[in-house]
């Protein structure tokens, strides 16, 4: 269990979270909440990067001020796209295992399962430097994994993945979940990872508002929020026409420069569904995909005042 | 097995940073500031457009020349460049996340950082003393040179300045390792010890002690004449307690920084 024991988190006078009590149980869990909720402090409290101004937190026994022990059991994607210079994909997570002190043979075997896991097997000797956004989320990601921890934390581990990527991923994560690993991830679209999470933390300025299997609050928004979401590709009039076809669309607008569109649908499923569909078998070709509006905030709006915290 | 294996690995990452990153670039700039100005030097002597001095003369300019362009500029400066960003680097590119998430003591990164930066300026700053030396002696010929070297004169001689040299890069990198862990602008403290360093000559005998050049002035291998305006006013210190001292100084130096590295949090966006 990954435990939070009335934790806070202070940055001098700005509060970063507060007294945060938590038990966090195998399986997937998604830390939801906008930017600047609370999930990164959250996700750098458990893994050691920070220390908690109060409380304690402990990751299957072991307190997160011994490095040397919860480094061996948790491996931490976090969202800083940055490098050391000049590797390969290869070198980036080969020289991580050397840090975990592991041997040259088990390293390299290592190194080569994780990045297959994630892809990147064909892009492994190029230098991370010239990879795109995505592929260095994947490799940030190989090299979470591969030492083989028993705690997978992911700072919003989907953002810059395109749809094959995104579904990629998502498999993998079942997978480590499937292994009998935990597995925490975090995201401001709670369209994203609830569909994949076993159960749901919503983070707002600090506090945790609610937690718990999130299915059926996710109904409710569905039926009774829609959401906005931009898409950029080459193609906008023909998704366009295709999305009509659904009857959860709401309203669509075509970007003036003709590169993309903003969807109003109240079934966010179904139009990505149709989107990997139209990229699968008409060739499409998408730039990006993203939430579009104040639509977080609005959840969080709606999930905070409309019935106060659920859990 | 373990400890050393992660020690090897810290090396690997970190000796490509030292030479072939964007940070190394200053630090050949300052290495070949003097050997540009002994190759100048020798390039005069051997058009005869300089002046033939004896060899005896052209020591103590050396020794000069040692002291205040090689120890109080290129290898001060190139220890602030080298050692400073061992941490601070790593946190102003954000990556110092991905040491802090392996399974390795945080005193064990520092030292493994500092021997890196060690090394680094070791090669680097011992081959400026050994370039600049060689070329002092070929201004007066092959033959003289191979004589200083085969009299064994001459190679006590070398063997002093690369001593201090590595003294230099031992004691300064330990201060700017540890100024690099504490300091979020190191300039600052690096700018105050250049100068406290500067005005040693003019400082009375015990507070001359409290620094690092005068230990490293003490070890040089030829003495400066009283009336060539910077020589040492105050007895040197005896290398039975100078060597020891830049090493103990050192050691402290770099357990602080582990200390403090210890407790460092990730807050790149304060940074």
């Amino acid at each position: 269990m990954i435990v939070f024991d009335n934790v806070s988190k202070f940055y001098g006078e700005v509060l970063g979270v507060n007294r945060v009590t938590l038990t966090i149980a195998p399986g997937v869990t998604s830390l939801v909440g906008p930017n600047g909720s609370g999930k990164t402090t959250l996700m750098n409290l458990m893994t050691g990067l920070l220390r908690p101004s109060r409380g304690h937190i402990t990751v299957s026994g072991t307190p997160v001020d011994h490095p040397e022990a919860l480094c061996r059991k948790v491996g931490y994607c976090t969202q800083y796209d940055a490098f050391p210079p000049g590797l390969t994909g290869y070198e980036f997570v080969h020289s991580t295992l050397r840090l975990h002190g592991l041997g040259e043979a088990e390293c390299r075997e290592r190194a080569l399962r994780a990045i297959a896991k994630v892809g990147l097997t064909d892009a492994a000797g190029r230098r991370v430097a010239g990879y795109s956004k995505g592929m260095r989320q994947r490799i940030r990601l190989a090299q979470a994994i591969a030492h083989d921890p028993q705690v997978v934390v992911l700072d919003e581990p989907l953002n810059g993945l395109d749809p094959m990527a995104r579904a990629e991923t998502i498999a993998l994560f079942r997978q480590l979940r499937d292994e009998g690993r935990y597995v925490v991830l975090s995201s401001h679209i709670l369209h994203e990872v609830d569909l994949i999470s076993d159960r749901v933390i919503l983070v707002h300025h600090g506090y945790i508002v609610a937690e718990g299997a999130i299915a059926g609050v996710r109904d409710e928004i569905d039926d009774e929020h829609p959401m906005q979401i931009l898409v950029r590709c080459d193609r906008p009039s023909f998704v366009a026409s295709r999305i009509f076809e659904l009857d959860s669309a709401v309203e669509i607008k075509i970007h003036e420069d003709k590169g993309g569109l903003l969807v109003h649908t109240r079934d966010a499923d179904k139009f990505y569904l149709l989107l990997n569909r139209l990229v699968m078998e008409h060739d499409l070709e998408l730039e990006a995909v993203a939430p579009a509006d104040e639509d977080v905030q609005a959840v969080y709006r709606y999930l905070i005042e409309k019935d106060g915290p659920v859990s | 097995m373990t400890i050393s294996r992660q020690f090897l690995a810290v090396q690997a990452l970190e000796l490509r940073k030292r030479f072939l990153g964007k940070r190394a670039i200053p630090v050949y700039l300052l290495a070949l500031i003097p050997i540009v100005l002994f190759v100048g030097f020798a390039v005069l002597s051997f058009l005869h457009l300089g002046h033939n001095d004896p060899i005896a003369h052209d020591r103590v300019i050396y020794a000069a020349l040692f002291r205040t362009l090689i120890l109080r500029f290129v290898v001060y400066f190139g220890c602030v460049a080298i050692f400073v960003p061992l941490f601070r680097g790593d946190i102003l590119d954000r990556s110092l996340h991905y040491y802090f998430l392996v399974p390795m003591k945080r005193r064990t990164l520092t030292v493994a950082k500092y021997v890196s930066g060690l090394l680094a300026a070791l090669v680097l700053f011992n081959g400026v003393t050994l370039a600049t030396w060689t070329l002092l002696y070929l201004t007066h010929g092959t033959s003289a040179l191979v004589e200083q070297l085969l009299s064994g004169h001459g190679l006590f001689e070398l063997s002093g300045y690369l001593l201090v040299t590595t003294l230099a890069c031992v004691g300064y990198g330990a201060v700017f390792l540890a100024a690099g862990a504490f300091f979020k602008n190191p300039i600052v403290p690096a700018v105050a010890i250049l100068g406290w360093e500067s005005i040693n000559a003019l400082l009375p005998p015990v507070l001359k002690k409290i620094s690092v050049i005068h230990y490293l002035e003490s070890l040089c291998p030829v003495s400066i004449p009283q009336d060539s305006g910077i020589a040492i006013l105050a007895d040197p210190a005896s290398p039975w307690v100078a060597i020891p001292g830049i090493l103990l100084l050192a050691a402290v130096l770099v357990y602080v920084a582990a200390q403090r590295v210890k407790r460092l949090e990730i807050l790149y966006g304060v940074e």
